[in-house]
């Protein structure tokens, strides 16, 4: 811990403390964003965004071997395939319900086969690992600043639609009766979910953001007594097991991005476990 | 291509109000699911102050019309009112009692917080000390405030039907819908539900679908049956009820009617010293 306390002083490796400032701006997305993710049980659906993602860095990067301009970036590519997998999964599940299941296996397997194809394809090597669970220590102040932007679009939204938000995620037709626009809502949240899965899995890795916006939100799911209570927990969760990895990845000299996974898949387990057993027992 | 205008015309002499005076006004109704047919030419009114039992068999239509009285679904023809104008512009006339789905039980939410959802209309804000009097008033009234602290998913079958209409009364409607809310109810709880209900029989009109089509509830004045035809989308037609015997209450959570099944009424049998 002190190895990491003087690390995060040290101005000569500011990414330590970068790190950790993403960790406390990526803790809000995780925990909001998470929490509506589980109760609205779309976790799938985000998977198979984050998935396409793979897909958009890997065409990004293989046009920009080939001559594509400068602003083809790995982002930009990403941006664009999570935006149109959310907008086709909306389409699906708002036109065809019932095939929702099958397009957002769909395109998981489509994106992550997209991108290792255009990456093979792509001069140079490149590590398709990278992208999977990315790397925190890498995390740079422009991400900082986009992070920063996207928690405070996120915190006044939910700030100002916090009721309209829990009304259509509980009962989505009551709240269509009382004028809730309940599928601008489905598809704001789905937009701000992928733009979120974007500007996470640049450091964070792909495989890291979905587990990042289920674990914490399933565990506070466990012992929260409403979405707002959840929401803070998850919040909190995030920032311990994010926080904590980085000290224990610090300290043991292993990946970041796995150890925070691992954390936070160790936690919700043993709390599954020990809620199951009291289930059990009554 | 004449006819339709005509029979218009015809229901208007048969019916002394205007629309707008009554509680509920269907005319000429038509409305299809993709490629079946549901209803193709539906017409009946509701007075105010009414208490209706709607009744028909499983897949009859009953949940379609009474989405389609609240706004949910649009119609493909013919005119839905609701106090005079179309269900979205009525949001806080409605309270809707929608078909006990299953909700997810691992939704972390308290009573009072699924009640005060009644308080919403469109994506304005509510003011606060306005909601927390009406969500104690609703509470109150269906019999659930001393659960109100409690998650929705401790409680039984019967409480969050209560909750649920304590959410639909939260906003003072004056047409509440309730579509099969007593259904998988044991008798006991279905008298209590019928006995929150009946403190608004006059005042506020009530529409209640239910599952059983050869008893209603004694609180019904009038009887609406959704018919199904063989090869010919449904029907909405007036039934006469007349006194029960034989239905012990103990079975049915209260006093009933019988439904007359065979016996039609037209669609003004209701009208009558109404305005």
């Amino acid at each position: 811990m002190s190895g990491f306390l003087q690390a995060l002083a040290n101005p000569s490796i500011p990414f330590v403390r970068n790190a950790l400032i993403g960790s406390v701006l990526a803790a809000f997305l995780f925990g909001i964003l998470g929490s509506l993710v589980t109760v609205r049980r779309i976790a799938g659906l985000a998977g198979a965004i984050s998935h396409t993602v793979l897909g958009g860095v890997g065409l990004a990067l293989f046009l920009a071997s080939r001559g594509a301009p400068k602003w083809v970036s790995p982002m930009l590519g990403a941006l664009v395939f999570a935006i149109l997998a959310a907008l086709l999964i909306s389409i699906v599940s708002l036109k065809a319900k019932q095939r929702e299941d099958t397009v957002i296996n769909a395109l998981w397997a489509i994106g992550m086969s997209l991108g290792v194809v255009f990456l093979a394809k792509t001069p140079g090597y490149v590590d398709p690992m990278s992208y999977l669970f990315g790397n925190i220590l890498l995390v740079t102040e422009q991400d900082l600043f986009l992070l920063a932007v996207l928690d405070l679009v996120v915190l006044l939204l939910v700030g100002r639609y916090y009721r309209h938000i829990e009304a259509a995620s509980f009962d989505e037709e009551f709240a269509a009766t009382k004028g809730v626009p309940v599928t601008a809502l489905y598809l704001v949240l789905l937009l701000v979910i992928a733009i979120a899965i974007v500007l996470l899995q640049t450091f964070v890795g792909i495989v890291m953001v979905i587990a990042m916006l289920t674990l914490p939100a399933g565990t506070a799911g466990y012992f929260s007594r409403n979405l707002a209570g959840m929401m803070v927990n998850a919040t909190l969760l995030s920032l311990a097991f994010s926080v904590g990895g980085l000290v224990v990845s610090w300290h043991f000299d292993l990946p970041a991005g796995a150890v925070i996974v691992l954390l936070s898949g160790a936690v919700f387990i043993a709390l599954s476990a020990r809620n199951h057993g009291k289930r059990g027992r009554l | 291509m004449q006819q339709a205008p005509q029979a218009q015309d015809a229901e208007a002499v048969h019916l002394p109000h205007a629309p707008e005076n009554v509680a509920i006004w269907c005319q000429n109704l038509a409305f299809r699911y993709r490629e079946v047919e549901v209803f193709a030419d539906v017409s009946f009114h509701v007075h105010r102050g009414e208490f209706v039992a709607l009744t028909g068999k499983n897949g009859a239509g009953k949940s379609t019309l009474l989405k389609l009285i609240v706004g949910l679904l649009e119609p493909a023809r013919g005119q839905v009112l609701v106090f005079g104008a179309p269900p979205r512009r009525r949001i806080e006339s409605i309270g809707y009692v929608p078909q006990h789905a299953g909700f997810d039980a691992t939704f972390p939410i308290r009573v009072e917080e699924v009640v005060g959802m009644g308080r919403l209309s469109g994506l304005s804000r509510v003011a606060k000390h306005q909601k927390r009097e009406d969500v104690e008033w609703a509470l109150r009234q269906a019999e659930v405030y001393d659960l109100r602290e409690r998650p929705f998913s401790a409680l039984s079958g019967g409480q969050r039907r209560r909750v649920l209409v304590a959410r639909a009364l939260v906003g003072h409607p004056k047409l509440l819908v309730l579509d099969e809310p007593t259904a998988n109810m044991d008798a006991d709880s279905e008298k209590k539900f019928y006995d929150v209900l009946a403190r608004f029989k006059g005042s506020t009109t009530v529409l209640i679908a239910t599952h059983d089509s050869d008893f209603v509830s004694a609180l019904a004045d009038t009887v609406l049956c959704v018919g199904q035809g063989v090869d010919q989308p449904h029907s909405v037609h007036r039934h006469a009820i007349e006194q029960a015997v034989n239905a012990p209450e103990d079975i049915y959570g209260g006093k009933v009617v019988r439904v007359r099944h065979d016996i039609e009424l037209p669609d003004n049998a209701c009208c009558e010293g109404k305005d």
